[in-house]
């Protein structure tokens, strides 16, 4: 059966709700199915108790999930944008985040953070933002990154039944994206990347909705003999080293994309990762895909010029492999 | 209530004393540079912390702040490990990873300290969720000074756990004082115990070191908060003896309000008041020697206690062992 990403995370959640007493969702609106209507219909099948909505008070309902999660629930809190996550830094950083090491492993905090980012629509400066490489930065969480409805649907499970707090991301251009569940596949592992395409020329390391930015480059560059591989991260935190290991090691070259702005993110970790632990694999510098360094504009004509997609990938592989995008075309 | 016995009176005398020369001994060896950090000392305020937990039971979960030894200890958590842990030893209640700010100790209900002041309230709140969506019977409590109430997440707090009728008892302890300066030049509000008003969350400010009046209010508020009635805001006026961290020379308070400081305390308060009752003062001196005894007994054990093995630092950042290996 294919689901949109809105109703896969649904899904996910019900028989979450369904299999475990503990799991309570909590968040504005999300008794009445949430900003983007992931949560419709839960409340009417679980009750307001259990699907709870909240007064717009990110720093205090971040704070009491994550308390709850010290006794005994298993919280999935909605933050509506993760611009808003900007409220509740405080308790994420300082209190989710550490618990479990500042009192030497007596608690735990099995808590999940729905939140959902990226730029779409113009929803301008404050409900755009990419803010995923503030919080690889914080020992203690764990930042997903799901691409694709069928991966949300594993990742959001193995998430809440974790253990450790998790910063769930979901990119609010990917809700309306359909795919089809393969029912009873096993549920992925946490920390565990995927290969989306298989490939020899060169690697694209993408997480999110540049996942599909980069599998539409990899099937442009196919069209002019150039074969892509496609790491989706699936987590950001911890990375998944081996698996970018295991592609470089084989392609000699990659590209690592991403919708943040470049400076100080996750590619710069990834490729200060992949300078110190694979050099002597590299054909070619590590190319790098992200926003320019600029807030999220309003105007769609200024959202486009500023948001890297397949093209800029398609530029970039090209660069990497010394042939200037006319050249061969 | 019942009115405590006189031995009852007693016990919780020792307790004040107790707690009192433990943060003599913090600072003690705070100054002689045995104690890492910024340890805050709650010197001053001890009828707050036993007075409110005497009717705790181990189940009630207990947070607090920077200012937290003595809550830590009225609520049962063990004197050596509590003083180990401000050490930074293995044996501490948090092996060494938290120290004095950060004290959990979760067998005996103590859920934690938070450095970033209001931090505790949010968490406490969610605590008090939990046992209600658990259907306990237990309550969450959260002390935290008056400075706090500069906070944002103090009013959402406020807000949340009325409108949900969180079973949360908050116990400020307004001691005059929020870190270097006084109230008057933090917030046009007097009372902490105002802001309760507006959410109508049940509230009452009570002379936090009369040790009886700290009881009898705490008796009254947690009745009610195990009855289900909502939360409660407890406003406790006390005064802070110390500075605000060990070594702060405190040239904010003048030579006067510096001599008045023993007519505040409250273990002098409460020595007035069992004297009265025919406690005679040798009988409160030997009660005062055996809690100084305990105190200096427990320091030493945990100063010959082993430090931390460096090879465990990694230990306890996520319980997922496969998340252990992140470099």
């Amino acid at each position: 059966m294919q689901y949109t990403f809105i109703e896969i995370l649904r899904r996910a959640l019900d028989e979450e709700l369904a299999r475990d007493g503990a799991v309570h969702l909590l968040g504005e609106d999300v008794a009445a199915g949430g900003a983007f209507g992931v949560t419709r219909g839960l409340a009417q099948k679980y009750g307001d108790k259990r699907v709870r909505n909240t007064p717009i008070s990110e720093a205090a309902i971040t704070g009491l999930a994550t308390g709850a999660a010290l006794c005994g629930l298993k919280p999935v809190l909605e933050l509506m944008f993760i611009d808003f996550a900007t409220l509740a830094m405080d308790c994420l950083v300082n209190q989710t985040a550490k618990y479990r090491y500042m009192s030497g492993g007596q608690v735990a905090v099995p808590l999940v953070v729905r939140t959902q980012a990226g730029a779409a629509g113009g929803a301008a400066a404050q409900h755009s933002q990419s803010l995923e490489a503030w919080f690889i930065h914080v020992p203690g969480l764990v930042v997903v990154a799901p691409a694709a409805p069928a991966e949300a649907y594993g990742l959001l499970k193995s998430a809440i039944r974790l253990g450790d707090p998790v910063l769930f991301i979901e990119h609010k251009r990917l809700y309306t994206m359909k795919e089809t569940l393969a029912e009873g596949a096993p549920l992925p592992e946490i920390g565990k990347a995927r290969v989306a395409r298989t490939g020899t020329d060169v690697t694209i390391i993408a997480y999110s909705a540049m996942v599909q930015s980069a599998l539409e480059a990899a099937a442009e560059l196919a069209r002019v003999g150039v074969s892509g591989e496609v790491i989706d991260l699936r987590t950001l935190l911890p990375l998944d080293m081996t698996t970018v290991a295991t592609s470089i090691s084989k392609t000699h070259r990659v590209v690592i994309a991403h919708e943040a702005v470049l400076n100080g993110g996750v590619g710069a970790e990834i490729a200060a990762r992949i300078g110190s632990e694979l050099f002597d694999e590299l054909d070619a510098p590590v190319g790098r895909v992200g926003c320019p360094f600029a807030p999220i504009p309003f105007a769609p004509g200024l959202e486009q010029a500023l948001l890297p997609g397949s093209g800029a990938i398609v530029h970039a592989v090209r660069e990497l492999l010394g042939a200037p995008a006319q050249a061969r075309e | 209530m019942a009115e405590p016995t006189l031995d009852e009176w007693k016990r919780m005398y020792y307790a004040l004393v107790r707690i009192r020369q433990f943060e003599a001994q913090v600072q003690r060896l705070a100054g002689a540079g045995e104690i890492p950090g910024f340890p805050h000392l709650s010197t001053g305020q001890e009828a707050v912390a036993v007075g409110v937990c005497a009717h705790l039971s181990r189940d009630d979960v207990l947070f607090t702040s920077h200012r937290g030894h003595g809550h830590v200890l009225a609520k049962g958590s063990d004197l050596e490990r509590t003083f180990a842990e401000i050490l930074g030893r293995d044996s501490g209640l948090c092996r060494g990873r938290g120290g004095s700010m950060h004290l959990v100790d979760s067998g005996a209900g103590v859920l934690g300290a938070t450095g970033v002041v209001g931090g505790n309230l949010a968490l406490a709140a969610g605590a008090a969720w939990a046992a209600q969506a658990q259907g306990k019977n237990t309550i969450s409590v959260v002390f935290f000074g008056d400075g706090t109430t500069g906070a944002g997440v103090f009013h959402e707090t406020l807000n949340l756990s009325a409108l949900w009728r969180l079973p949360l008892l908050f116990v400020c302890e307004n001691n005059g004082y929020a870190e270097f300066t006084s109230r008057e030049e933090h917030s046009n509000v007097q009372h902490v115990s105002s802001f309760a008003v507006p959410y109508a969350i049940a509230t009452k400010t009570i002379d936090g070191n009369d040790l009886p009046t700290v009881y009898a209010a705490a008796h009254e508020a947690i009745a009610a908060l195990r009855r289900g009635a909502g939360p409660y805001l407890l406003e406790c006026m006390t005064y802070r003896m110390a500075g605000h961290y060990v070594g702060d020379a405190q040239p904010y308070r003048s030579k006067e309000e510096l001599a008045a400081i023993k007519e505040k305390c409250p273990i002098e308060r409460l020595k007035i008041r069992l004297v009265a009752e025919g406690v005679t003062q040798q009988e409160l001196d030997e009660i005062g020697e055996r809690a100084r005894q305990e105190v200096l007994q427990g320091v030493e054990r945990a100063r010959a206690a082993a430090r931390p093995d460096p090879a465990t630092v990694l230990d306890h950042v996520y319980r997922s062992p496969s998340l252990h290996s992140i470099p």
